[in-house]
């Protein structure tokens, strides 16, 4: 390779860089959006990197289900004191209390939905006019077409046959009073390029990630950990499991997968051999076949 | 494993073709072939060609990511896909055939490293050719491989992919692109689109895939002239980092190195580079597109739109810029009409002066009668902006020689501006 060429991380890195960095420079509220899962992870390092020596200019936010895991919550606080960055914490418990909500009932009931009105309520409260986040164009069909930089009308919502065109990096962030944005500079990321960006940049990660043992049972062919905000039918039988995560949502909807990795190079070869996508595990995607694009029309992230 | 994605490097690449030239089949070939559909993915579109009645899986179900492009059986905008072989990563903008056509060619070819143009080798040159040529070559991609698709269906006949590289030889001498390659496959088939085509000997070039794997692409981007825009100054105002004053960016052409002279535009002041910082540690040299923070040796007053350059390698200071315009607002382009304008970090209003003529994306001809610009149609400008833009030509440099136009009344893109 020519001394003058960029390794295909390296690459993916500064446009993500350049992007959170129009961010900042187009916004006057900006907000990243964290779960505590690894593409929130990888957007706040590149957000660290963007602004060095200064300071993270913008908070970050947490949508909570309050359906977490545990590893998940202890993580994130962890790297907030670490890191001294700003939460903000918008609850759909508390969406749901105030009778903005209502919670979803039977087996398969999930508050994965239910995070769309708590973050346009949370964007709403807060004044924020872009909320950056971890999407990647890899992940679903529906945001194969997204944009880095989304406008999103006064109700919050998507119009995907209607985007504005995206030329070269120059990104039009111009929108009028009550609109906002919603920005995602890992667009160009796939769930390999995470694995192999988090090993070489040596980012910290939750535990769940790993292979660990944990009480789990069968559902429609995914293995779901065992929590308190998972009702089992009589038919599921909960018994320990060796899993890991490979993505950390609601746990009411996210699925685990066997596995034996436990280190990121194992991971990064697991991953480099499965035939499943990572949102297989996912009971909130398989609703429908358009069910993405509906939550994303509707202002879900 | 071996840690081999270290040393890979990134393609982007566009794939142009007319409606039945087998686009879809390809980038679904291509994605098979290199294992990166998964076994979900292609369970799902399985099951929507068997409950629709289809004899074969329709890999373009991959791609239609919408419901109304399901429904339809079209494709409405540009959707971006991704695969990796251990050499390269690889980024597909798939834009569609038909609707909104030039708009979407041209966001996807914006990016592009290199353009696949699909012909049908039963019909040859077409006028959608010429078109997805012409663009491919106004936005200054690089690498342009024309594969002559469907050679099975030709009986895998020499003779005739021979006539068809002749005609295009002939047609593609015109454009600007250097770099013309190309290939005979069978999408549908599979023959040199990963594998060597055993029905077609006679052929010894490379096939698709290791094309796209070894094609050069570290010249792509200009490492002469030295053009930083910068976008934000960093300063941390903290005791450790009292009078730090960076100023952030992502490097648009050249190698800028510590201790560099320099000279900021607008202003003309000159300093040397003090360093170049990363949060990973100071950096002796950056290039073209790293995204970097500078400090200066001296005290001069920077802010984002400015740009950092070499006093003996200016770009031009200018408020009149020639300019082709792709038009993609829903109400034609006014001539004396004025619009917001974004040029590298920078952001002004311009008045379009006048509108010299449009351009016949099929034959390439130049009306000076016709100035309707519609959407979708493609223009030479002259504009006016408020305040000095610092500019090179596109064929320079596609970083500081592009801009783009905005609807002050609805905040809409409505062109995109490759400098002359």
């Amino acid at each position: 390779m020519g001394s003058y060429n960029l390794t295909h991380l390296k690459e993916l890195e500064s446009e993500a860089i350049f992007v959170i960095r129009e961010v900042v420079a187009q916004f006057e509220n900006p907000v990243l959006l964290f779960s505590g899962g690894k593409d929130s992870i990888v957007c706040y390092h590149l957000a660290r990197k963007a602004f060095y020596p200064a300071k993270v200019p913008f908070p970050l936010m947490h949508v909570d289900t309050g359906h977490n895991f545990p590893e998940t919550i202890q993580f994130r606080d962890k790297l907030i004191e670490e890191t001294g960055a700003r939460l903000i914490v918008g609850s759909v418990q508390q969406s749901i209390d105030e009778g903005k909500s209502t919670e979803e009932k039977g087996v398969n009931a999930s508050r994965n939905k239910l995070q769309t009105v708590t973050l346009l309520d949370a964007i709403e409260n807060n004044k924020f006019d872009c909320a950056m986040g971890g999407a990647r164009r890899d992940e679903e069909k529906a945001r194969a077409k997204e944009r880095f930089f989304s406008h999103r009308d006064d109700f919050g919502q998507w119009d995907p046959k209607n985007q504005r065109p995206e030329l070269w990096n120059t990104f039009n962030g111009k929108k009028n009073m009550g609109e906002h944005f919603r920005v995602f500079p890992i667009s160009n990321w796939t769930e390999m390029d995470i694995w192999q960006y988090i090993l070489a940049e040596k980012i910290d990660i939750p535990s769940i990630y790993f292979s660990h043992t944990r009480d789990c049972f069968v559902r429609d062919g995914v293995i779901m950990g065992k929590t308190d905000f998972v009702e089992t039918k009589d038919t599921e039988e909960v018994q320990p499991m060796v899993v890991r995560f490979r993505t950390i949502g609601d746990a009411t909807c996210t699925g685990a997968v066997a596995s034996t990795a436990a280190t990121l190079e194992e991971i990064i070869e697991e991953v480099a051999s499965t035939r499943v996508t990572e949102r297989g595990g996912r009971s909130d995607d398989k609703r429908s076949e358009a069910a993405m694009e509906d939550r994303k029309k509707e202002g879900y992230f | 494993m071996e840690k081999s994605y270290l040393n890979m490097d990134l393609l982007r690449f566009t794939t142009a073709g007319s409606v039945d030239d087998g686009k879809s089949t390809l980038i679904g070939r291509l994605l098979y072939d290199s294992k990166s559909i998964f076994e979900d993915q292609m369970e799902a579109i399985q099951q929507v060609s068997d409950r629709k009645g289809e004899e074969h899986v329709n890999l373009a179900l991959l791609t239609d990511g919408l419901r109304d492009e399901r429904e339809q059986g079209i494709t409405i905008d540009v959707a971006y896909r991704y695969f990796a072989t251990p050499q390269r990563k690889f980024i597909i903008a798939d834009t569609p055939g038909h609707i909104q056509y030039t708009r979407n060619m041209v966001t996807g070819a914006s990016t592009a490293n290199l353009a696949i143009i699909l012909i049908d080798a039963r019909h040859g040159i077409v006028e959608q050719t010429k078109r997805h040529s012409f663009i491919a070559s106004l936005l200054g991609i690089p690498h342009i491989v024309y594969c002559i698709n469907k050679m099975d269906l030709v009986g895998y006949s020499q003779e005739v992919y021979d006539e068809v590289v002749n005609d295009l030889e002939a047609f593609s001498a015109k454009l600007e692109t250097k770099d013309v390659r190309f290939i005979p496959i069978s999408a549908l088939m599979g023959d040199n689109v990963v594998h060597r085509s055993e029905n077609m000997d006679w052929f010894e070039g490379a096939t698709l895939m290791h094309t796209l794997e070894t094609v050069h692409i570290a010249s792509d981007h200009n490492h002469i002239d030295c053009r930083f825009p910068v976008q934000n100054v960093i300063r941390p105002q903290t005791t450790e980092h009292h009078d730090y004053r960076g100023y952030a960016g992502r490097i648009a052409g050249g190698v800028f190195k510590k201790g560099d002279e320099i000279m900021v535009l607008p202003s003309g002041f000159t300093s040397k580079i003090k360093s170049i910082d990363t949060f990973d540690g100071e950096i002796d040299e950056a290039f073209a597109p790293m995204s970097v923070t500078m400090t200066l040796e001296d005290d001069i007053d920077i802010s984002r739109g400015d740009m950092i350059v070499r006093e003996n390698n200016k770009p031009e200071v200018s408020q009149d810029i020639e300019a082709m315009i792709c038009w993609m607002g829903d109400s034609p382009l006014k001539e004396k009409g004025k619009y917001a304008l974004k040029h590298t970090s920078k952001d002004v209003r311009c008045m379009v002066k006048e509108i010299k003529y449009k351009v016949d994306i099929n034959t390439l001809h130049r009306n000076e009668a016709d100035k309707v610009i519609a959407s979708n149609d493609i223009a030479r400008v002259t504009l006016r902006t408020t305040s000095p833009l610092f500019i090179d030509q596109y064929s320079r440099n596609r970083n500081t020689g592009s801009l783009i136009l905005i609807d002050e009344a609805t905040n809409n893109t409505v062109g995109a501006g490759m400098i002359i």
